[in-house]
């Protein structure tokens, strides 16, 4: 659906976006991740045909940017980051002129903004003026604006900043529903929105994509170092070391703390094995009083700190 | 270009939301309404050649104040990009907000037709140079407006909008009284360049294609440089 070769763009001397290729396919709901400044929001902006690329092709569908601009944006809706709008226009009156403009019949546009009023949860400031609204209030003005002509794609920069949790969970909710049959993009810092929401992460590194594929895919390829976290009482350190580090599959067991009769203790696991079974015999032949025992995969974060640290 | 329509009815709407302009409206009318009057019986002539000879002079002061927040405003709030990203091609941005801007200097005229009438009631006025002099106004305050919405876009300050696109008019309006300083050989085409001749050949009554297509000339250019430095921001 999305297809973007080669795209990069200069500021000046400043590199923003370098050389990136993507495919984006219909249905996705891809989360664009990478820390402040990477290039997140300069890759949606020439998707959007707002920022023109230094070099590079965009083509949505069969329309490239450069010639059919106009056709793009009309498949397009956009919520621009912390949703730019007009101060002194009344909610109405806004999503009313962006129904106009977007084309809509003026028989159809009245009910389509009452749908999007109680699917956003505007009902009560739709005629307030959009500059006193809380930012929360504003951020969804920007999302029903962007959604308003039920676009096949959606581009969200960062789509539930400054919102609280409740809205957040909301705000999610309409992404995964509307992503079930239209293409989301969303850009974000916050790392769980895209655990929760996204089918597909890329993350951009100085303007360079470091990773790009579905969540799972991604934590398998980061290394597969899986970690067991093992609290026990009643047995000193050696002993355990002495009992676990013999299972196979067990490649290092490390002290994290040891407070009283207590020890919390971190295995690391070779890639592809589990021995949490053998652990667990072992432990049942002991007199140790097992406290803690769980796995832990890679998370996002680790994998994100991982790609993007600085060199 | 039915986009032009929705963003003209947009632009114009939001002047009379905002107190900005009933301030410009009120500052126009007051600056008008003295200077006119003040002299008018001591002329004691029915006519309103006081009025539109001191025309471009307001306009050139007044309408950079009328145009300096159409594009000045969205940059510095952002919904430019909002504006941008919407279906519409950048012409069509401009043409919408420009006629916007000229309608807005037509409804701050309305109110000066109560000086012909007043005129009318006291003596004997000759319509035509009337009708002349207000078909003059609205071709000056689209060029002028022309003007005024190339210098908004190109900063997302107002003030400095409204100061380029004040001294731009101002050049354009004074040029025919600095003709004495200027070199010989460009006196021909300087002297054309300048909006003072041209707008009195029309309050005269005179309609004269050449000075039509003047004012024309100088609006496409206004909006084709707005226009190519949206294209460029991109």
């Amino acid at each position: 659906m999305i297809h973007v070769e080669n795209l990069t763009k200069h500021f000046d001397q400043v590199c923003a976006v370098d050389q990136i290729h993507f495919d984006i396919h219909r249905g996705e709901i891809v989360g664009l991740l990478g820390p402040n400044g990477a290039g997140k929001t300069t890759t949606l902006r020439m998707l959007t045909g707002f920022l023109r690329p230094t070099s590079g092709t965009i083509r949505v569908k069969d329309f490239t940017v450069e010639n059919q601009a106009l056709e793009i944006k009309k498949m397009l809706g956009y919520l621009p980051e912390s949703a730019p709008l007009y101060p002194d226009m009344l909610v109405f009156d806004y999503l009313q002129y962006i129904a106009s403009i977007r084309s809509l019949p003026p028989d159809r546009s009245l009910s389509r903004i009452r749908e999007l009023a109680r699917q956003c949860g505007l009902e009560e400031v739709m005629h307030k003026p959009i500059g006193e609204l809380s930012k929360g209030y504003k951020q969804r003005v920007g999302l029903a604006h962007a959604m308003m002509s039920d676009p096949e794609i959606l581009i969200l920069d960062e789509p539930t900043s400054g919102l609280d949790p409740n809205q957040i969970i909301e705000i999610r909710d309409i992404i995964k529903h509307i992503g079930k049959e239209k293409t989301v993009i969303l850009s974000t810092h916050i790392l769980s929105e895209v655990e929760a929401t996204c089918d597909r992460v890329v993350i951009i590194h100085q303007g360079k994509i470091v990773a790009d594929g579905n969540l799972r895919a991604l934590k398998e390829s980061a290394g597969g170092t899986n970690m067991i976290h093992l609290t026990v009482r009643n047995a000193p350190f050696e002993d355990i070391e002495n009992q676990i580090s013999s299972v196979e599959g067990v490649n290092g067991i490390a002290k994290l703390e040891e407070s009283g009769d207590q020890v919390r203790t971190q295995l690391t696991i070779s890639s592809g094995q589990d021995p949490r079974e053998e652990i667990f015999r072992r432990i049942k032949q002991t007199d140790w009083v097992l406290l803690e025992f769980y796995q832990q995969t890679q998370t996002l974060e680790t994998i994100f700190r991982g790609l993007t640290k600085e060199n | 270009m039915q986009q032009v329509l929705y963003i003209f009815r947009k632009e114009f709407g939001s002047y009379f939301i905002s107190p900005v302009a009933y301030i410009v409206i009120s500052i126009f009318l007051l600056v008008t309404g003295w200077f006119f009057f003040t002299t008018f019986f001591l002329l004691d002539q029915a006519n309103l050649r006081n009025f539109f000879s001191m025309l471009p002079v307001i306009f050139a002061f007044v309408i950079p104040a009328v145009t300096m927040r159409l594009f000045s405003e969205e940059l510095n709030v952002g919904s430019y990009e909002t504006l941008l990203t919407l279906p519409v091609r950048s012409g069509e941005v401009v043409l919408g907000k420009f006629l916007a801007a000229v309608a807005f200097t037509g409804a701050m005229l309305v109110p000066t037709l109560a000086y012909p009438l007043t005129v009318s009631l006291l003596g004997q006025l000759d319509w035509g140079p009337v009708v002349g002099g207000y078909i003059g106004a609205v071709l000056l305050a689209a060029a002028y407006a022309a003007i005024g919405l190339f210098a908004s876009s190109l900063t997302r300050n107002q003030i400095v909008a409204f100061i380029i696109g004040m001294a731009i008019c101002f050049t354009l309006t004074l040029m025919d009284r600095m003709l004495f300083f200027l070199p010989e050989a460009l006196l021909g085409i300087l002297a054309y360049i300048g909006t003072s001749p041209h707008f009195q050949n029309i309050s005269k009554g005179v309609i004269d294609t050449r000075d039509i297509l003047y004012f024309l000339s100088v609006c496409f250019i206004g909006l084709y440089a707005a226009r190519l430095v949206i294209e460029e921001k991109k």
